[in-house]
């Protein structure tokens, strides 16, 4: 069997390779060329050289919208993973009824696509910014970053949560077992056995929120557009507009530029973050 | 370990959810194409990237009677709502790309014109009855509107005659805001809640404010400086836009505080709702409006206090403009122009053109479409009143609707002008500049 698979394995990662080659490789080479390039239509760029790096670097708005996201992605991260926790651990106590059902509850929103999760979000936290007499968010800026905040909440908890659930089920038993014979109390037990062992879970949520954090485009341009004044305009979102809501070649080079500048950046993050992670984790 | 039920289940049903949203998504972005054989014989075959999702279903039956009739393969794809540009910038580098799209105006050319044909020699042109109607650069015809759409203030029939007043009484601005105010005062003896519906400036509403309306103002200064598309403007007219935005605002159903979350949806219902007697808009939303009665339908031009105000008719214009491939072969551009030849004279594509899509066009065979708003559009400039042209198309770009958007947001919660009017013209230039 082993022998066979040593023989054959090109033709088992084929499939894969080849539509990761076509469906990614291909577009980000291609995608990195463009940013040097002034454009209109892919197959007609005009070799520009760096000019289009520097003018993203001069956007002000782009900026802003860096600064925004990382704010952004640092709250998110945080929030998420600390509640997705603490929620997690709740429902994995055998002892409380009903816990198949607040974990569906909880994983429902992540089932609804970030578009209409940002309408319905408007709505209500404009029903409640009415309510309150405070400026309604197309006009308000604080309230479009928390309302942002806590639609990315609403939305990816249950996820992480599903996670955590399954992290914290395979830690043995002889484990917490061991630590209650020995008088842990219920937070020694947390922060001694169930956070070490769980090094390898924390991990994937951490990669995911973060990277998360900054892609986040859909509830960005659904619950607040970037109003006002682009002040709640996220990165995704700021290069989205730098390609389709401007008129002349340049600015699809310069649009082009700020997504490569951008996933270079998420790359990087996620690298450090892996890293700095995994020399954490523990072998059970 | 009854806590480990039902994971698995759970995430298969997941799994299975997301698979159904992410159908229904793909079936929401509507388009569709027809692939017919082409019959043995003819050369060229016509692509048609269109803009209007609505008339998506007409397009596609229209093009698979040409294809039984004459034998050539008319493929016709419609773009989602609001995807358009996005859509032509990918299918254009295609190698089948298509033969014949569609711009909005000087603005849309701009990225595009090094890929249209020159139509002047068309058959198409030929055809057409307002010559105005088409977009040139250096003589040569890059585009021609096919379609003629109109705007102005339509109102309530049965409401206006309620409160007292008919059309023959609002003649200029200031005869629209005394008529306004007094309904506005006698709402509640009226049954309204307001003269004009809201206002509203969430995104699927403000172009009425950052378009439509700014043309008034723009049109005028251009119609003074005798120019069509400058690099700076001076915003002569600014304070007659702030006048009858603040018109619309304050004699409006709703407080303008709420107005930033307002949408068209919303104006729309309030209209049909008989809530206002007044309500910004043109042809295109007859559809949208046609529950109150064709006979209960009046339209006005939208006085700005400019002008010879009795001699100012509809705002008359088009965003729909058909451009052909240059870059196509020889014989897919015949086959093109062969086929738009037909859509206008023939009666299949006349009738399609009128009845199905309900376009108004500007050919000589074009047939009528029923809707009230162009009837009397036609009427009022018979009566000898010259149409207003569409000034806001040649706006810069996007950003600038959307800044100018966020500046009158602002000013109808209580912000300053100033920022209506540095948007309004400040950013013209740096716009207009960016875009070079």
């Amino acid at each position: 069997m082993g022998k066979v698979l040593r023989r054959w394995w090109p033709l088992f990662v084929l499939p894969c390779a080849l539509s990761f080659t076509f469906g990614f490789i291909i577009p980000f080479v291609q995608g990195a060329y463009l940013s040097f390039c002034e454009f209109k239509v892919i197959n007609k760029a005009k070799f520009v050289g760096l000019s289009n790096y520097v003018a993203a670097f001069q956007d002000e708005q782009f900026v802003h919208a860096f600064w925004l996201t990382a704010l952004f992605a640092l709250v998110v991260t945080v929030l998420v993973n600390v509640i997705a926790l603490a929620i997690a651990l709740a429902l994995t106590r055998s002892r409380l009824g009903g816990t198949n059902v607040f974990r569906t509850v909880f994983f429902m929103p992540n089932l609804i696509g970030g578009i209409v999760l940002g309408y319905i979000w408007n709505i209500l936290i404009n029903a409640v910014l009415s309510v309150a007499g405070q400026q309604l968010l197309a006009l308000n800026t604080t309230a479009g970053f928390w309302g942002l905040v806590i639609l990315t909440l609403w939305q990816q908890v249950g996820y992480m949560m599903i996670i955590y659930i399954a992290g914290l089920q395979s830690i043995p038993s002889d484990y917490l077992e061991a630590a209650k014979v020995d008088g842990a109390t219920a937070w020694q037990t947390l922060w001694k056995v169930k956070i070490p062992n769980l090094m390898p879970t924390i991990t994937i949520c951490l990669f995911l929120t973060i990277t998360n954090g900054f892609k986040l485009f859909d509830q960005n341009l659904a619950l607040t557009g970037g109003d006002p004044n682009h002040m709640s305009e996220l990165l995704a979102l700021n290069i989205y507009n730098t390609f389709y809501s401007r008129v002349g070649a340049k600015w699809m080079g310069i649009g082009q530029a700020k997504a490569v500048i951008f996933c270079v950046l998420v790359i990087a993050i996620a690298l450090v973050q892996l890293k700095i992670t995994k020399s954490k984790e523990v072998q059970q | 370990m009854n806590t480990n039920i039902s994971r698995r289940n759970f995430l298969a049903g997941s799994a299975f959810a997301l698979a159904g949203l992410g159908l229904a998504g793909c079936s929401g972005s509507g388009s569709g194409s027809s692939d017919s054989s082409a019959a043995s014989g003819a050369s060229g075959s016509v692509y048609y990237l269109n803009f209007k999702p609505e008339a998506d279903q007409a397009w596609q039956d229209l093009a698979k009677k040409y294809t039984d009739e004459t034998g050539v393969e008319v493929k016709v794809v419609t773009a989602a709502s609001g995807t358009y540009e996005e859509k032509l910038k990918s299918e254009m580098a295609k190698s089948s790309a298509p033969t014949l799209f569609q711009v909005s105006g000087y603005v849309g050319l701009e990225n595009w014109k090094e890929y249209c044909a020159d139509l002047s020699g068309s058959d198409v042109y030929g055809e057409l009855t307002n010559l105005d109607l088409v977009l040139k650069d250096e003589g040569k015809v890059d585009a021609i509107g096919f379609v003629e759409e109109d705007y102005g203030i339509v109102y309530n029939k049965a409401l206006l005659t309620k409160a007292g007043y008919s059309a023959s009484d609002i003649t200029s601005f200031a005869a629209l805001k005394k008529v306004a105010d007094d309904i506005q005062a006698r709402k509640d003896e009226l049954g309204v809640k307001g003269a004009f519906v809201s206002s509203g400036l969430d995104s699927s509403s403000s172009w009425r404010f950052t378009n439509h309306l700014a043309n008034m103002p723009l049109w005028f200064e251009f119609q003074d400086d005798n120019v069509t598309n400058p690099d700076t403007i001076k915003g002569t007219y600014l304070p007659n836009y702030k006048d009858i935005f603040d018109l619309y605002t304050t004699d409006s159903t709703v407080d303008k505080s709420q107005l930033s979350a307002k949408t068209s949806d919303d104006a729309v219902a309030e209209f049909v709702g008989g809530e206002a007697v007044f309500y910004q808009t043109g042809s295109w939303d007859y559809k949208n409006i046609k529950a109150l009665g064709d006979d209960n339908l009046g339209l006005l031009p939208i006085y700005i206090g400019v002008g010879d105000e009795a001699k100012q008719g509809i705002c008359a214009g088009t965003e729909n403009y058909w451009a052909v491939n240059a870059d196509a072969a020889e014989e897919d551009q015949k086959a093109t122009l062969d086929f738009l030849k037909w859509v206008v004279t023939s009666d299949e594509g006349t009738a399609a053109l009128a009845d199905d899509m309900g376009f108004n066009c500007p050919f000589k065979s074009a047939k009528e479409p029923s809707n009230p708003i162009y009837a009397q559009a036609k009427e009022i400039t018979a009566s000898g009143k010259s149409p207003v042209g569409w000034a806001f198309s040649v706006q810069p770009n996007q950003e600038y609707r959307d800044d100018l958007a966020s500046a009158l947001t602002s000013y109808a919660s209580g912000g300053s002008w100033d920022e209506v009017k540095t948007a309004f013209v400040d950013n013209w230039a740096t716009e207009k500049a960016s875009n070079k």
